[in-house]
């Protein structure tokens, strides 16, 4: 037992890192092990340039609701209703569009407008009037999927102007054309390009903020776990920039995700909101009376949840090029789920959008894994369920041991 | 009488990395209550803890001998059925649950699994009169206060044929009246031949009941002192603990009053549950810089309530009155404004509802005042480290870093955290509730050397506490609350016990 009360910062052994993180490291690992595991059952199918490209594609809606779930989940609560959104959301842009012939330069904001609003409906009832996040958004679960149907009048509705497609099934174009495309094995020097900058990027990040800790004698993870992870990630990084540069480049979707995703990352690490979401879940008596205004902080982050819930219905619909009234079924509980594989904790206070990214991550990869692979939806729902109690089990597992 | 009923031999412990028992004995004798004083963190649980079995046989070194044997308890149940029965500080009851069905909780009166209601009421009420409780059987533990349900845990240990009784820490959350019931109480078992031994920090009330007294410091045994042999005072019992001589356990002060800070004039309160009951009435009191100021009063006397109804209307309803500060009226109706005015209120109840258990000794320091470690809503990781860090050493909280999370930290260093969070805010007044509730001996000093410090700084003071030797020794004045009403305000040479307690008895005459 330490008792010490020097200013200097002791840095953690690997040993004592490796424990207290171990929860981390095992979720990026997992991810590697699947994904090799399903790239040598499938005979290397799943890293094909398209299936890559689909695998983003058919994902990037549940990564980019999982950021607002994850952070309701860290606030304490949870939101049902993300998949009947989702489909609220598909259906009024279809009417914008299709019937009344409205630009999507308009009808996108307006959407995501529209999806805050039906986030800031549950909201209310949650943060002012104290009733159970999971009984509000049950209701809203069923009032929306409700709507849905009225405003559909229950038949799909499609298909959808280009320029609203794009969202979704679009690229973003060549602006590095070194070689003419249709002879070159690199279809899209851009993406390649872009995906090297970053991960150069993120390593100089990395060793300057290392090096900023180690002046400040602040904690720094060790060297070899910062070493090995960037190895990790920039290889793997580099490897799927590579297949998609070989294919039709970047999908604008990824970009999309990649900036929400860096984003929220930000916000939940180095901002007071952040900081106060986390204390709010921790302990909300005591973040109250630390002059935290509780109700509004859960109040705002179900408006959050409302417009990236928003944002994923349409590109669900852009993806399908049509409204359907049953778009989204299910969802929330990939979402959900997502956070929890990702480590986020059911009584609130902890979790990492990272977590939750890589969650949704493993979900999707073994979805697309299994689905070459030939097996049937049933013994997907299976497998996935007991992955979700495995990953879930791990973390009390550790919790009691520690 | 001098039978030997328990003894535990050379006790060894140890959790990886520490010993957090190095070799203790504790003997008790039939019939006697037996008291087990230390300070936090001197291994007074886990020695309970390998008693009662919840660290199994083999996980420890030593033995036990209960009853003339040697006993290997693997389970609590084990030694629950020999009759030991442990009655924990944070109480084991079912608060929707009546009291019958919380006392035959997993021990039903029942054939075949169904209830014999009436018999079970029957046998309730009986273990009810037993421990003097005038409450109905089937009344829920959620409509009675803390004391009764003391009561109830002890009736439930009835019910179990106890023939060793082990309070942990049991009047730690009742005022004086109940402490002094369960005490009486705890004294009519003795006389009936009971066994008991009595876990507390309350030196007066063990020095009230005990027959001896084991000290335990840093998980040894120091000594057991036999309180019929030779008078053992509260400073013999202390050097025990603590290892020296506490020649003061106040360390002395010159106050340097000057200007009045808080200025709190009629301020009327109502319940905040039972809406058209009154419960604070024309409260008015003042804080000076540099001040202490102590307020004094029986449980439910509303000291908490003006505190937390003051501190941006945290409690009750239809607050009026006003505040001022340096003079002018200030806005407190919420809490920001409240931190914006210079209050801080440093709660009772740490755990509850002043940190994140969850979260770091750093950002539970920064959390009141996040603005003063960022900019534009980004914090600045670095400053806030060094705040932590400034804090840490000032405060002297005993960690490997700040970044040890608060649920690992003893009960002084959780209350050194909470008092860096509002230090941070820099308020001009500190409402301090209960400041050194639970915490050691060699703590409490600390803490009260911190609020000394603060008040040299020229911060004024205001604190709560139900530990009148506490107030009498710390405050530069005093005021002596009773049902909702300040009763006296007493300066620090009219204070003692006795006009304090005397302030309390007329008041209530008058209703």
């Amino acid at each position: 037992m330490a008792t010490d009360t020097a200013t200097k910062t002791p840095q953690p052994s690997v040993g004592d890192y490796l424990k207290k993180n171990i929860r981390e490291y095992g979720l990026l690992v997992a991810l590697v092990v699947i994904m090799i595991f399903f790239q040598v059952i499938t005979n290397g199918v799943l890293f094909r340039p398209v299936n890559i490209t689909n695998l983003v594609l058919q994902n990037s809606f549940i990564v980019i609701m999982a950021l607002g779930m994850l952070l309701i989940i860290v606030a304490g609560h949870i939101d049902l209703s993300v998949g009947s959104i989702v489909a609220f959301i598909g259906a009024i842009s279809a009417i914008m569009l299709v019937k009344w012939g409205l630009p999507a330069i308009v009808v996108v904001p307006a959407c995501i407008l529209v999806g805050a609003v039906m986030g800031a409906a549950q909201g209310y009832w949650v943060a002012y009037q104290k009733i159970p996040s999971f009984i509000v958004t049950l209701a809203g679960m069923l009032v929306f999927r409700g709507m849905t149907y009225v405003v559909l009048g229950g038949r799909p509705v499609g298909p959808f102007p280009k320029d609203f497609q794009i969202l979704s099934t679009g690229f973003v174009p060549d602006f590095l054309s070194f070689t003419d495309p249709s002879t070159s094995l690199i279809k899209n020097y851009f993406a390649l390009v872009m995906i090297v900058l970053l991960v150069a990027y993120a390593i100089y990040a990395g060793l300057r903020e290392r090096r900023l800790n180690a002046l400040h004698e602040t904690e720094n993870e060790p060297f070899a776990f910062f070493a090995v992870q960037m190895l990790i990630i920039g290889a793997v990084a580099i490897f799927l920039g590579f297949q998609l540069a070989t294919y039709r480049g970047l999908p604008n979707v990824l970009v999309v995700m990649g900036v929400l995703i860096a984003f929220y990352t930000f916000v939940t690490t180095r901002t007071t909101i952040g900081r106060r979401v986390y204390a709010m879940g921790g302990n909300e008596k005591a973040a109250k009376l630390s002059g935290i205004n509780t109700e509004r902080l859960t109040f705002y982050t179900f408006v959050n949840m409302g417009a990236l819930a928003a944002l994923a219905g349409m590109i669900i619909a852009a993806r399908l090029n049509s409204a359907t009234p049953k778009a989204g079924v299910g969802f929330e509980l990939d979402v959900i789920a997502a956070c929890f594989i990702g480590g986020a904790s059911a009584s609130g206070g902890v979790g990492k959008i990272t977590g939750a990214v890589i969650g949704a991550f493993i979900m999707g990869v073994m979805n697309n894994g299994m689905s070459i692979m030939g097996i049937g939806i049933d013994y997907q729902q299976l497998i996935k369920g007991l992955v979700l109690l495995a990953a879930v089990f791990f973390d009390v597992y550790n919790k009691n041991k520690g | 009488m001098s039978k030997t009923l328990l003894e535990m031999r050379g006790i060894t412990k140890t959790f990886p990395g520490v010993k957090a028992l190095d070799n203790v004995n504790l003997k008790v004798r039939e019939g006697e209550i037996h008291a087990l004083v230390g300070e936090n963190g001197a291994g007074k649980s886990t020695l309970m803890k390998v008693l009662s079995g919840v660290y199994p046989a083999g996980s420890y070194e030593g033995e036990i001998h209960f009853d003339g044997e040697v006993r290997r308890f693997s389970t609590i149940s084990d030694s629950e059925h020999l009759g030991i029965i442990i009655i924990h500080q944070e109480l084991a009851l079912v608060p929707l649950l009546s009291i019958a069905e919380n006392i035959f909780l997993g021990n039903e009166v029942a054939t075949n699994g169904i209830i014999d209601w009436k018999k079970a009421f029957r046998r309730t009420q009986e273990l009810l009169d037993k421990v003097g409780l005038k409450e109905s059987p089937g009344t829920l533990i959620t409509d009675i206060g803390v004391g009764k349900q003391q009561l109830v845990e002890i009736a439930k240990a009835l019910s179990k044929k106890v023939r060793l009784l082990i309070l942990d820490e049991p009047t730690a959350s009742l005022n004086e009246k109940d402490s002094d019931a369960l005490l009486k109480l705890l004294v009519e078992f003795r006389a009936q031949g009971m066994t008991s031994i009595i876990i507390s920090h309350k030196l007066n009330e063990i020095k009230k009941v005990a027959d001896q007294i084991t000290i335990l410091r840093d998980g040894g045994t120091v000594e057991t002192l036999d309180c019929h042999n030779e008078d053992i005072s509260e400073d013999r019992i202390i050097k025990g603990m603590v290892g020296r001589e506490m020649e003061d356990r106040y360390p002395p002060r010159e106050p340097k009053v000057g200007e009045t800070l808080l200025e709190v004039k009629n301020w009327n309160v109502f319940h905040q549950h039972h809406r058209d009951r009154q419960f604070l009435h024309d409260v008015n009191f003042t804080v000076r810089a540099g001040e202490v100021v102590g307020i004094a009063g029986l449980m439910g006397a509303g000291r908490t309530e003006t505190a937390m109804s003051l501190f941006g209307r945290s409690w009750g309803h239809k607050i009026t009155g006003e505040v001022s500060m340096r003079g002018k009226p200030v806005d407190v109706s919420t809490i920001p404004k409240a931190i914006d005015a210079g209050l801080a209120y440093v709660t009772e109840d740490r755990k509850h509802l002043g940190l994140v258990l969850i979260d770091n000794i750093m950002h539970n320091t920064t959390l009141a005042n996040l603005g003063g470690v960022s900019k534009a809503t980004v914090i600045d990781n670095h400053e806030e480290a060094k705040v932590a860090s400034g804090y840490r050493q000032k405060l002297r909280i005993r960690s490997h870093s700040i970044y040890q999370e608060a649920v690992n930290l003893s009960g002084g260093n959780q209350q050194k955290v909470v008092l860096s969070k509002w230090l941070f805010t820099n308020p001009e007044v500190l409402i301090l509730d209960e400041p050194t509730r639970g915490i050691d001996v060699g703590a409490k000093f600390e803490i009260y050397t911190i609020i000394n410090q603060l008040a040299a700084e020229g911060k004024g003071i205001l604190m709560i506490s139900s530990e009148m030797p506490e107030l009498l020794g710390t405050c530069d004045r005093i005021y002596v609350m009773n049902e909702g009403r300040i009763v006296a305000e007493l300066s620090k040479a009219e204070a003692s016990q006795e006009s304090i307690m005397r302030a309390i008895m007329r008041s209530g005459e008058k209703h």
